[in-house]
């Protein structure tokens, strides 16, 4: 995008109230999809440029940890931050935007989601989540199903949202294959790091998908992890293509990074005893690299979590014993975890996963309103916004890349009205890889045709 | 409502009158006849005790709109005393709470939930909510499914400050069956949590479920013409019965044959039973409201409703309220219009807006939902105060379920249902401090004493937690 673009785009953010900072959970701009004449504003055709930009004035929160840093300024070139703090020189010839009053934070880095790859859930054509007539598992790689022009990417993106990691949902086996991290930019190249990680069911969701019973699933795992072993070893010896092969030749070629710790593997565990049986699996496979996903009883096991030196991504806000594994679920699980020492961050694990990361500020923000509540156990708001920026991104390997404003970090960086973890705020402007992003969504359309109910001088088809 | 309440006052009438589950009614029309006990499982929820308290120094939100700062509250005999500013008279012998810094509301009410029929845990053997036999199942009633267990109560309370909550079934059927009103307070039987006197309200669904849940089994309803048609000729049989009922109230004779379906009908079209209409897209709210018309009987209140927001000013002109989630959209393609801005858009057109939950997570953040759609609301230039936006969760809920007499905001001679947050409640750090019902404090953040543990979770990891 050019200058001459994006001039009045920034104009338009300062200006129109009301498309400004449209931000925590609205937008999409799926009307171009949809009708075919797309308004591909920012789209394919048009390749996207990053500028140098400078945020000046702004409550600048770096995303590490640390503390707000008051009257900062954010400065982005090639697509990268190059500094951010106090007294950071604007360079010259930077498009400035003034943040006065305002914060100015990395991206969210979504935690846990299905973003990207379902349009609609109860639409199946458009929910490529998981396959049930496939005979792969480990082997699927989620890339093919992430649609940059999903209606929730661009949602998302105008929430603030610029990164997430995606996981393919397990069907067939226990493995449900190889998961991504994408940004959410209103472009057609979203894969930030393909093949991040492979993603697995244990407890409830793998015993079912597993063979039936906590023990036959760790029986498939085992089956299958040595069987990448042996593919490892000798691949032109490995017999995966019988029907009555324990694991298809792409599925243990898939595992066999694995085994070699060479690519994460996420696994989905809720239950204590689950915890520490899958911690477990790392004396008889020393090579896994473990991330728990879920947790919801990890606060009662957090120090074996921590010798362990396994990374929790886990849903903010269960409390309730939906299930009986998660018996002890409490809003203070993230925060008991994290006063433990373990490495933990926020997710939204089979809580509206392919659509409400933008959501995340707000579970943030209410574990720092745990600290005022009696007997439990919540964040302060330094580690609360880090559990949705660099908390996510290192869980994933990729805090050298992502979800800080350190300098050398990819420029995604989201200019809010207030706190960004406030109900009241709102992203107001987002750059990802250093390019402005558009605000308009599919949402912010619909809003404003019925901004007055009643129809004009022609129907509301012809308002746009 | 008012047959109802009849009952409620003569609980003890009504226990020794119910032996052959028919009693007479005391209306001259019927003088003689038996018509059928309209409150056959009644109430017998109690207020527990309290002490007379006044909270002051505090910003009160009322409920129907008016914001005291440093206000005061005051209840004693489980009802609400005074409310007012600084200058009102605080009665000796109170406990006196300060408010500085804090908010008062009344208690969040949400219209829509399935605590007790979908409870915790959701194992198979717990699901009670979706009579999913049958497309029209009016007969069912959702209170006996609620289980008093289901922890998901004491969550709404502690962390929510839910007070009054509306138990409806599922949303499979067209006619889904009754629903129930509960006060949030643990009780042993559903019957010692039911709100005294409150209506009942029959759950109606339009769109996908019901077309989906029976087109998949070939049979009717398979398509939204399909769901139509088999609601008015429903109504219509509802109509014959209830001219049956009419002549033999009149006329007197053999009485005539029970059908529990067309009774829950009967009591629509007689006005004492409330539409409580699952409804998504704005298109079918509106063939809905011409079928009501046709039929004579109101929707009290449209649920979900993602698509309000295109007919407004239909819903306004209608008083039909709409239940509403703040920012839900695309999980159905019938949400896939879903607006952040749908309630603030509504109230804007001056129709009946409402926040519910629909969920055993989102009921226990209604305040934040509500805060959200607030935002959302001004940010587009719909500039509507907190103490206006208190409304979505207090006195318009309870006007949609019939309580509003007794409960929904903070007005001498209502119940004592309040709640004290520790910051403005549509703040993110906002939480419930204490929560009064019918003025016994049943939470309190600071005593754990105070934190309701349900038999499901004694002897469990995490038993009494904070949650």
């Amino acid at each position: 995008m050019s200058l001459a673009t994006l001039a009045p785009l920034s104009r338009s953010l300062r200006a129109k109230s009301r498309s400004v900072g449209q931000a925590l959970r609205s937008v999409s701009r799926l009307r171009s999809i949809q009708t075919g004449f797309g308004v591909a504003v920012l789209a394919a055709s048009t390749p996207l440029a990053a500028q140098t930009v400078a945020i000046t004035g702004g409550t600048v929160v770096i995303g590490d940890g640390s503390a707000p840093i008051q009257g900062g300024t954010v400065v982005i070139r090639n697509g990268r931050v190059v500094a951010a703090g106090s007294g950071v020189a604007v360079p010259a010839g930077a498009q400035t935007v003034d943040a006065t009053g305002k914060w100015v934070t990395p991206g969210i880095v979504a935690g846990f989601t299905r973003l990207g790859i379902i349009e609609v859930d109860g639409v199946a054509a458009t929910n490529d989540a998981s396959g049930a007539q496939t005979p792969w598992s480990a082997a699927i790689d989620i890339v093919p199903a992430v649609n940059p022009r999903a209606t929730p990417i661009a949602i998302n993106r105008a929430g603030g949202v610029t990164r997430a990691i995606v996981a393919p949902a397990a069907e067939a086996t226990i493995f449900a294959g190889q998961g991504a991290v994408i940004d959410t930019g209103a472009d057609m190249d979203a894969v930030t790091r393909r093949q991040a990680f492979q993603f697995v069911e244990f407890g409830e969701t793998g015993r079912s998908e597993g063979g039936g019973s906590r023990p036959a699933l760790f029986l498939q795992f085992r089956a299958a992890l040595d069987a990448a072993q042996r593919y490892a070893r000798n691949p032109a010896a490995y017999d995966g293509d019988s029907k009555d092969s324990i694991l298809p030749r792409a599925d243990a070629a898939a595992l066999a990074p694995v085994v070699s710790g060479e690519q994460r593997l996420l696994v989905h565990v809720e239950r204590a005893s689950d915890i520490l049986n899958v911690l477990a699996l790392k004396r008889e496979f020393p090579g896994l690299k473990l991330v728990l996903v879920g947790a919801s009883e990890g606060w009662t096991v957090a120090p074996q979590i921590v010798a362990a030196g396994v990374p929790v991504i886990a849903s903010a806000l269960n409390d309730l014993p939906s299930s009986f594994e998660t018996l002890a679920a409490t809003q203070s699980n993230i925060g008991r975890m994290r006063a433990a020492g373990v490495e933990v961050s926020i997710g939204t694990i089979d809580d509206d996963d392919p659509r409400m990361a933008i959501r995340s500020p707000q579970y943030a923000g209410n574990l720092v309103a745990l600290t005022r509540l009696p007997g439990a156990t919540g964040l302060d708001w330094n580690q609360a916004f880090a559990a949705i920026s660099s908390g996510p991104a290192e869980a994933i390997g990729l805090g050298g890349e992502i979800g800080s404003l350190r300098p050398g970090r990819r420029g995604d960086v989201v200019l809010w009205s207030g706190d960004p973890l406030e109900l009241s705020s709102a992203a107001e402007a987002v750059w990802i890889d250093g390019v402005a992003q558009p605000m308009e969504t599919r949402q912010t359309k619909l809003r404003d045709r019925y901004a007055t109910p009643t129809e004009g001088a022609l129907p509301k088809a012809y308002e746009r | 409502m008012r047959a109802l309440g009849v009952v409620a006052a003569g609980l003890a009438l009504a226990a020794c009158a119910t032996t052959n589950g028919e009693r007479a009614t005391a209306s001259s029309a019927s003088a003689g006849r038996a018509l059928p006990d309209k409150n056959p499982f009644p109430s017998t929820y109690r207020a527990y005790p309290g002490r007379p308290t006044a909270v002051r120094g505090a910003t009160v939100f009322d409920g129907e709109g008016r914001r005291y700062d440093g206000g005061v509250v005051v209840f004693s005999g489980g009802e609400i005393v005074a409310v007012g500013g600084a200058d009102t008279p605080i009665p000796e012998g109170v406990e006196v709470i300060d408010g500085a810094g804090k908010f008062v509301t009344p208690g969040v009410i949400d219209i829509h939930s399935h605590l007790g029929d979908y409870p915790s845990p959701g194992v198979p053997a717990h699901s009670d909510g979706n009579e999913a036999t049958s497309p029209v199942t009016p007969q069912v009633w959702a209170e006996h499914s609620v289980w008093p267990q289901d922890p998901g109560f004491a969550r709404a309370l502690a962390n929510g400050g839910v007070t009054t909550l509306q138990i409806l079934p599922g949303s499979a059927n067209l006619f889904g069956g009754r629903s129930v009103t509960l006060k949030n307070v643990p009780a042993r039987t559903m019957q010692g949590m039911k709100f005294p006197g409150a209506p009942y309200g029959l759950k109606m669904a339009c769109g996908e479920n019901p077309k989906r849940v029976y087109g998949a089994r070939n049979t009717l309803p398979a398509t939204r013409m399909g769901n139509i048609a088999l609601d008015r000729q429903t109504w219509a049989k509802a109509q014959a019965y209830q001219r049956k009922w009419r002549k033999y109230a009149e006329d007197g004779g053999d009485p005539p044959d029970r059908d529990l379906a067309m009774e829950t009908l009967a009591g629509v079209l007689d006005g004492e039973i409330l539409i409580q209409n699952h409804c998504y897209r704005a298109d079918e709210m509106a063939n809905v409201i011409d079928m009501a018309k046709e039929f004579g009987y109101k929707v009290t209140a449209f649920h979900h409703a993602v698509e309000s927001y295109k007919i407004a000013d239909l819903l306004a002109k209608e008083g039909i309220c709409s239940a509403m989630w703040a920012d839900w959209y695309g999980f159905k393609m019938e949400s896939y219009d879903g607006v952040p801005e749908n309630i603030p858009l509504v109230h804007n057109a001056g129709a009946c807006a409402i926040v519910h939950s629909d969920d055993a997570n989102g009921i226990q953040r209604l305040n934040q939902e509500a805060g959200k759609a607030l935002a959302d609301g001004r940010r587009m230039g719909i500039r509507i105060p907190d103490e206006i936006a208190w409304t979505w969760l207090a006195i318009n809920p309870a006007r949609a379920m019939g309580i509003a007499d007794r409960t929904g905001s903070l007005a001498p001679g209502k119940m004592a249902d309040v709640v004290l947050w520790n910051a403005n409640p549509f703040s993110v750090y906002a939480r419930p401090e204490r929560v009064w019902i019918d003025g016994a404090l049943m939470f309190d953040a600071a005593d754990p004493a105070r934190r309701p543990v349900s038999d499901f979770e004694l002897g469990q990891p995490g038993e009494g937690d904070v949650k």
